[in-house]
């Protein structure tokens, strides 16, 4: 069984190279079908190899395929390292990639670029499990720049907009910032430890010097901080909603984004034997961003960006479970999260897909009796994010901010305010969405009246204020057709709907709280964790119901403002320019990139034209110039060559002859 | 000492001298060749001037080498002789400075 194991990361691979080669033959709708049934496949595997796996004594498994780079004490190999965490990750990721090509199939009909998204998308998969199976440092980092890369190709996938391709631009740099910081890691970890491979340099990692592994963690640290779009470096991933909506769920859910927090997982045992300050570092970014970013969510008016910002927020959740010590928790959160959040990314594609290409929530609404499937999946997915039971988010959640509140307080209480604010701006979205006044039909009928009522009085005293009336309506009917009715999603688009939201609901089984017996993700996850100093519980079972109560109660307050505001209308809506802005963070980061930011380059740049390649060009001017003078003497006449020998030969001997008679 | 060696050595160093000169001063490339195996049998001669006068036969041993390396070169020469003349028959050697720097 364990060598069908190279099988998972090849089938998509193999996808990919059939889509290059013939995928423009394929076309439409067979160049899908290939993809879908390539991830599909390696999902397949996957799970016979985790049924396989359960039933082994030993859950670890490492096998070297071939040799890859070996100079001297630096030796890697492409191999791959299976154990449970490898194992949770490849089943989620192969799963849910599987069910976005599905519906990436109905979503992408009649684009001109049919086939080649489907390329980009299996190059997407295989790279991910490349980053999740690979047993070593570098081949992470080979499937972590392939994921850069393809998060580059999709998102500016419809290039001809400029500014989906500059969004592209902007998640591939800023990744790159993170890149460094794993590069340097690396290269630490082989000076510090002579090894890159995880199963010779993780258990040597207590023996380390704190400092080195202080300096190694924050290095990967950051690169984790650019991948899962932590703060400061969060800045990309709102701008990746300009790919196709699939994407987005890809990049949100199934892979790229979890990367950081599998690495950080993947490296725990160094974490351990940094310094204490350290843990606590990464608890705090997390639970900020999580903050912030639903901050941030509350004042969105696009639904993708509302969910790319919740995703941020979610990702700040995992994150501070690694800090507090709870990595099967990150872990746990990180597969609900694959489930709710590709379900509420492909929702709102099917609301984009319907609404024909309108993204702006405020021209939404009532959608859930033209879209019943649709609007059902995706309130499951939004109470599923919201923390509210039995849905998956809600175990997943309350298990980090369990763990959060035993190492400190201050940490739960942001992590639950942010929970609070998760619950609100979903149910914004919700019911800005799917309830109160169709906003699109609306404006139709008031614009229809508005003509009739001018047509009916033309040349009449009124018609200064028909005309007005007309224009008023201008925007709406510039906005959508005449006639224009929202339509629910073909098959392949609502199954992959209804999967996802059966799953949303249900993963919390994973790991329900108690008892201890049905923790069978911690259970599962355990051998992975071996050396990491897992955090333990310490409370009684009625602490933590109390805590699991306290959950609940601030997700139903979140949903119950929600509705007061948007539904009811009781309350004031808060959307304060700073937080529709971003708080400025992203338009400042630009400002001074395009200000002192590009003057600085241009500085670089110039030391570089001048400074170093002057000095090179330096060298190579001064042969030239001393070569010029040299090569007068060979003049190709044969005589003067043999004069210079002759008369070279009489020196050498005049040489010899004065020092040996000097010598006598 | 006897004179007849130092005769023999004189007529070595006439000969390697007026060998030189043909290199130096000839422009046909076949006479500048003739002129280096003239030096080259003028060092053979010295040679075995000295294996007599210092009763040693690795003078004349050596001389057997220098021939070797002689004929050898002289192949080699005469085959570039003969190429150069196919492609310009009125050729000097000063017109072949293909490899002036």
């Amino acid at each position: 069984m364990e060598n069908v194991v190279w099988l998972i990361p090849a089938l998509p691979l193999t996808g990919f190279v059939l889509l290059l080669l013939f995928g423009k033959r394929m076309g439409e709708p067979a160049a899908g079908w290939v993809g879908t049934l390539m991830v599909g496949s390696s999902f397949v595997v996957s799970a016979v190899v985790f049924f396989w796996l359960r039933d082994q004594p030993e859950q670890t498994h490492t096998h070297s395929l071939f040799e890859w780079i070996p100079a001297g004490s630096f030796r890697v190999d492409v191999g791959y390292l299976l154990d449970p965490l490898s194992m949770a990750m490849v089943l989620f990721v192969t799963g849910v990639a599987s069910l976005i090509h599905l519906y990436s199939i109905g979503y992408m009909h009649g684009d001109p670029r049919y086939p080649k998204f489907f390329l980009y998308l299996n190059l997407f998969v295989f790279s991910m499990l490349l980053l999740v199976l690979g047993d070593n440092l570098l081949l992470t980092f080979v499937g972590w720049e392939g994921v850069g890369a393809c998060s580059y190709f999709l998102v500016s996938f419809w290039f001809e907009k400029e500014t989906n391709a500059v969004a592209g631009k902007k998640a591939f740099i800023t990744n790159r910032v993170g890149d460094w910081g794993f590069m340097v890691g690396t290269f630490a970890t082989f000076f510090a430890l002579g090894s890159i491979t995880y199963e010779v340099f993780l258990p040597q990692a207590s023996g380390l010097a704190q400092t080195a592994a202080t300096f190694i963690v924050l290095m990967l640290f950051i690169g984790a901080i650019g991948k899962s779009a932590q703060i400061p470096l969060f800045i990309w991933l709102p701008d990746a909603m300009a790919g196709p909506t699939p994407v987005s769920a890809l990049i949100h859910a199934a892979t790229m984004v979890t990367a950081g927090v599998y690495l950080l997982c993947r490296i725990s045992p160094m974490i351990v034997a940094s310094y204490d300050w350290v843990p606590t570092l990464i608890a705090w970014i997390g639970v900020l961003t999580a903050l912030l970013a639903a901050f941030i969510a509350t004042s969105q008016y696009d639904i993708k960006r509302v969910l790319a910002y919740s995703t941020i927020s979610q990702l700040g959740y995992m994150f501070l479970a690694v800090g507090v010590g709870a990595y099967w928790a990150a872990i746990f959160h990180m597969i609900t999260h694959a489930f709710f959040k590709a379900l509420l990314f492909l929702g709102a594609g099917s609301v984009i897909h319907g609404m024909h290409d309108e993204q702006d929530m405020r021209w939404m609404g009532a959608l859930r009796k033209l879209m019943p499937i649709t609007a059902a999946a995706f309130i499951v997915g939004a109470l599923a994010i919201s923390g509210v039971p039995p849905f998956s988010g809600f175990w997943s959640k309350d298990e980090i901010l369990t763990y959060a509140l035993q190492q400190n307080p201050a940490l739960y209480a942001v992590g639950l305010f942010a929970a609070l604010l998760t619950a609100y701006y979903m149910s914004r979205e919700v019911f800005m969405v799917f309830y109160g006044d169709a906003k699109w039909s609306e404006s139709l009928e008031a614009e229809e009246a508005a003509r009739e009522r001018a047509a009916a009085q033309a040349g009449g005293v009124e018609s200064a204020e028909a005309a007005e009336a007309t224009v008023e309506a201008e925007p709406a009917h510039s906005r959508f057709p005449k006639g224009f009715r929202p339509h629910e999603s073909p098959w392949t688009m609502t199954v992959p709907l209804v999967v996802l939201a059966v799953l949303a609901a249900t993963a919390g089984l994973l790991n329900l709280p108690f008892p201890d017996s049905w923790h069978f993700l911690e259970h599962w996850l355990e051998p992975s964790f071996a050396l990491s100093d897992q955090a333990h519980l310490d409370y009684s079972d009625l602490t933590i119901v109390l805590l699991l109560v306290a959950s609940t109660v601030v997700a139903l307050i979140g949903i119950t403002i929600g509705w007061l505001t948007f539904e009811r209308r009781r309350l004031p809506v808060i959307e304060p320019e700073p937080l529709q802005d971003a708080l400025y963070i992203d338009s400042s980061i630009a400002a001074f990139m395009g200000g002192p930011g590009t003057d600085l380059a241009e500085g670089a740049a110039t030391v570089d034209a001048v400074g170093i390649d002057g000095t090179l060009n330096g060298v190579g001017r001064l042969t030239r110039w001393t070569a010029a003078r040299v090569r007068v003497v060979q003049n190709g006449y044969v005589r003067v060559y043999a004069l210079m020998v002759g008369a070279g030969s009489v020196l050498l001997v005049a040489f010899v002859l004065t020092r040996v008679l000097m010598w006598r | 000492m006897r004179n007849l060696d130092l005769a023999y050595l004189a007529l070595g160093a006439v000969l390697f001298s007026i060998g030189a000169f043909g290199v130096l001063y000839r422009r046909n490339s076949l006479v500048m060749i003739m002129c280096i195996e003239l030096m080259l049998n003028a060092v053979n001669l010295t040679f075995v001037s000295f294996g007599s006068m210092l009763d040693d036969t690795a003078g004349q041993v050596i001389v057997f080498f220098v021939l070797v390396v002689a004929a050898a070169e002289v192949v080699v020469g005469l085959g570039l002789v003969v190429s150069v003349t196919r492609r310009k028959p009125t050729a000097s050697a000063d017109d072949i400075t293909v490899l002036r720097g």
